[in-house]
């Protein structure tokens, strides 16, 4: 199988979308010739033109709303908003109308418009350019959430997105656009909804999101020299959330630890945790579940500050350590 | 009031079915006020009397497929773009039967099927949807205009310039109506802007801005079918502004300590449906008689939609959690 990067697989994704369904569009800032902020755009204005590779004015109010106002009337408008960080700018958009538009009006509109956008720090870009926000969208009514991990997540978890006919958060990790994986050419979607056993294992299950995944599973190749069998759970969506296989997984290992890198006080890992807690696997942990997550502080600028504000391999080796003593 | 006779854009007919339309929008917006006062709809009410030439003139130029955006004082705009009475009716009394089952409201009444893409709750909200719409149209080569209405209070939202410089760029065939209420809430246009016409932002966005006399029937039809005119000749977007006056406060709680009562009383003088009726009557369109027989008719169709209303079941608990997806 090919070998392509995230970068290319979302690409590949919205490519292979676009030739099959002439709804489906892109707008944004700089997505054109420039080819967007990381490049994820690159070369489709040449494929297909400046009608479906729209680029937009820096206004974040009017092209989210624009991408709404385009999906509830019959496009499938795939957004994308340059850093995750700009939310806030669109905030209005997202949570009160496209959230919210089809249970307003009592079950009458589709809004299926997909909203991407790359979010986490690693690359010096300080604190409005580095926030992982997701759990903002995740508590609001009406959104779904995803966070693919690896190129086959991105791709196939994209063209689900896109023909989803409800609105989609897609949050992809700065980070992650260079990491390379298997990915078939032919078209393929993941089901939103379900999560991905990255790693099977069998002492302590880690349930870790977007970077945090790959930051997991090198933890758990650690653990494994010393006698510690790790499983990886990767929920891809966050919204539905595979809560099966989360405390599937759970009966099994006894033991948890919650990884993301949002900042830990209200974030999602709370959501997780608190379902273990109130789910019938509760009696099997043998230790309290652990969450790992961002420090809360606004991102740092300087690249020591910045590693140490968010869960790194070492704090993974150590929670499952003193969880395997508990 | 500008000339009706032989180069009328109406027939006799269509002009009567105007004043019925005024008068249906005047003793609905009376009727919800007493049934609020009576305890039969809770929640708020913002009542657009003595602004309904703005709705009926702009709405009397659109076809079928023409689309509209409205805002929380839409009922209006409903009613003009015939949207059935006795189902607003419901839907203001929460009632299953109504356009949203019950779970709009009066601020989120949408009815799709006849271009009305629905009420927004959120001040200058509409614009970057209306946009979004019009871009649909132009795209998929639909042939339809949206009119966007927005009182004056949302044209220092960001996303008014936003969107009207998206709209513009874009060439989109959307009409931005602003119905320049001279209030929004307690703030009056001449402390909150230091322009004297709103249309004069228009300048900005290299589209044109036209000023109209908002409870003048026909000159609201005449300036806005213009705009549509240039809109489905793909020439873009215009900005109107229609100068009214909502004779109600903002909304229930609204006092009117703002403004005085002579203020008030001077724009009664200028009631858009009294003003409409006169011309009909001096211009042998309308006889007393005949006006007679409209209020009957008007009167009628209201008791059928309260009657429709308090006979239809409330929404039962398992609606509550349906309508968030699709």
């Amino acid at each position: 199988m090919r070998n392509i990067t995230y970068v290319e697989a979302i690409r590949e994704a919205m490519s292979q979308e676009m030739r099959a369904n002439q709804d489906v569009f892109i707008l944004g800032e700089d997505i054109g010739i420039y080819g967007g902020a990381f490049g994820v755009t690159n070369g489709m204005i040449e494929e297909f033109g400046p009608e479906r590779v729209r680029n937009t004015p820096i206004s974040e109010a009017a092209i989210s709303g624009c991408a709404v106002g385009a999906a509830m009337t019959g496009m499938r408008p795939i957004l994308e908003l340059q850093f995750s960080d700009f939310i806030t700018i669109a905030m209005d958009n997202i949570v009160n109308q496209a959230a919210k538009m089809r249970y307003m009006f009592g079950g009458k509109a589709n809004v299926p418009v997909v909203i991407r956008t790359p979010g986490g720090s690693g690359a010096g870009f300080a604190a409005q350019h580095s926030q992982s926000l997701e759990a903002w969208m995740a508590h609001i009514p009406g959104l779904k959430v995803v966070q693919p991990s690896t190129p086959y997540d991105a791709k196939g978890l994209l063209k689900a997105a896109i023909n989803d006919d409800n609105p989609v958060m897609f949050y992809e990790h700065k980070m992650l656009y260079g990491v390379r994986g298997d990915v078939p050419e032919e078209t393929y979607e993941i089901p939103l909804g379900k999560a991905d056993i990255k790693k099977e294992g069998t002492d302590v299950t880690i349930v870790a999101t977007s970077m945090m995944v790959h930051k997991s599973l090198e933890a758990a190749k650690l653990l494994e020299e010393e006698g510690i069998s790790v499983e990886v759970i990767d929920p891809r969506t966050l919204v539905p959330l595979d809560k099966e296989t989360i405390l599937h997984s759970v009966r099994k290992t006894g033991r948890v630890i919650v990884v993301y890198e949002a900042v830990k006080r209200g974030g999602y890992g709370a959501e997780i945790a608190s379902m273990i807690g109130e789910s019938d696997v509760f009696d099997y942990l043998d230790a309290p579940i652990m969450r790992l997550g961002g420090r809360a502080v606004p991102m740092p600028y300087n690249a020591f500050l910045e590693q140490k504000a968010v869960p790194q391999v070492e704090d993974i080796v150590q929670a499952c350590k003193t969880i395997m003593n508990k | 009031m500008s000339k009706l006779g032989e180069n009328s854009l109406f027939s006799q007919e269509q002009l009567r079915k105007m004043l019925y339309d005024m008068l249906l929008i005047r003793r609905f917006e009376e009727k919800v006020e007493q049934l609020f006062q009576q305890g039969k709809i809770h929640g708020t009410m913002h009542l657009c009397i003595g602004q309904e030439a703005t709705a009926v003139g702009a709405c009397a130029v659109l076809t079928n497929e023409d689309k509209i955006i409205s805002t929380h004082r839409g009922h209006g705009h409903c009613i003009a773009k015939g949207t059935e009475v006795d189902r607003m009716m419901a839907e203001l009394l929460g009632k299953v039967t109504g356009y949203c089952k019950g779970k709009g409201g009066s601020m989120h009444i949408a009815d799709l099927d006849k271009g009305n893409l629905g009420a927004n709750g959120i001040v200058a909200g509409g614009l970057p949807l209306a946009t979004g719409a019009a871009l649909t149209s132009k795209m998929k080569e639909l042939g339809y205009v949206v009119v966007c209405f927005f009182g004056d209070g949302s044209t220092n939202e960001g996303a008014f310039h936003e969107s009207l410089n998206l709209a513009s760029v874009w060439n989109l065939p959307v009409i931005f109506f602003c119905e320049n209420n001279q209030y929004g809430m307690s703030g009056s246009i001449k402390e909150m802007t230091n322009i004297q016409h709103i249309a004069e932002r228009a300048a900005s966005y290299g589209i044109p801005g036209e000023i109209v006399d908002g409870n003048d029937l026909l000159e609201v039809t005449e300036v806005t079918k213009k705009a549509v005119e240039r809109a489905r000749n793909g020439k873009g977007p215009t900005l109107i502004e229609a100068k009214t006056y909502r004779w109600r406060g903002h909304s229930r709680s609204d006092a009117r300590k703002y403004r005085t009562r002579d203020e008030e009383k001077e724009w009664k003088t200028k009631d858009p449906i009294e003003l409409f009726k006169n011309k009909l009557i001096e211009e042998n369109i309308l006889t007393e008689a005949a006006f007679l027989e409209i209020e009957e008719q008007v009167k009628k169709e209201i008791e059928a939609a309260v009657e429709f209303a308090e006979n239809s079941p409330i929404p039962g608990e398992e609606t509550l959690e349906t309508d968030i997806f699709a």
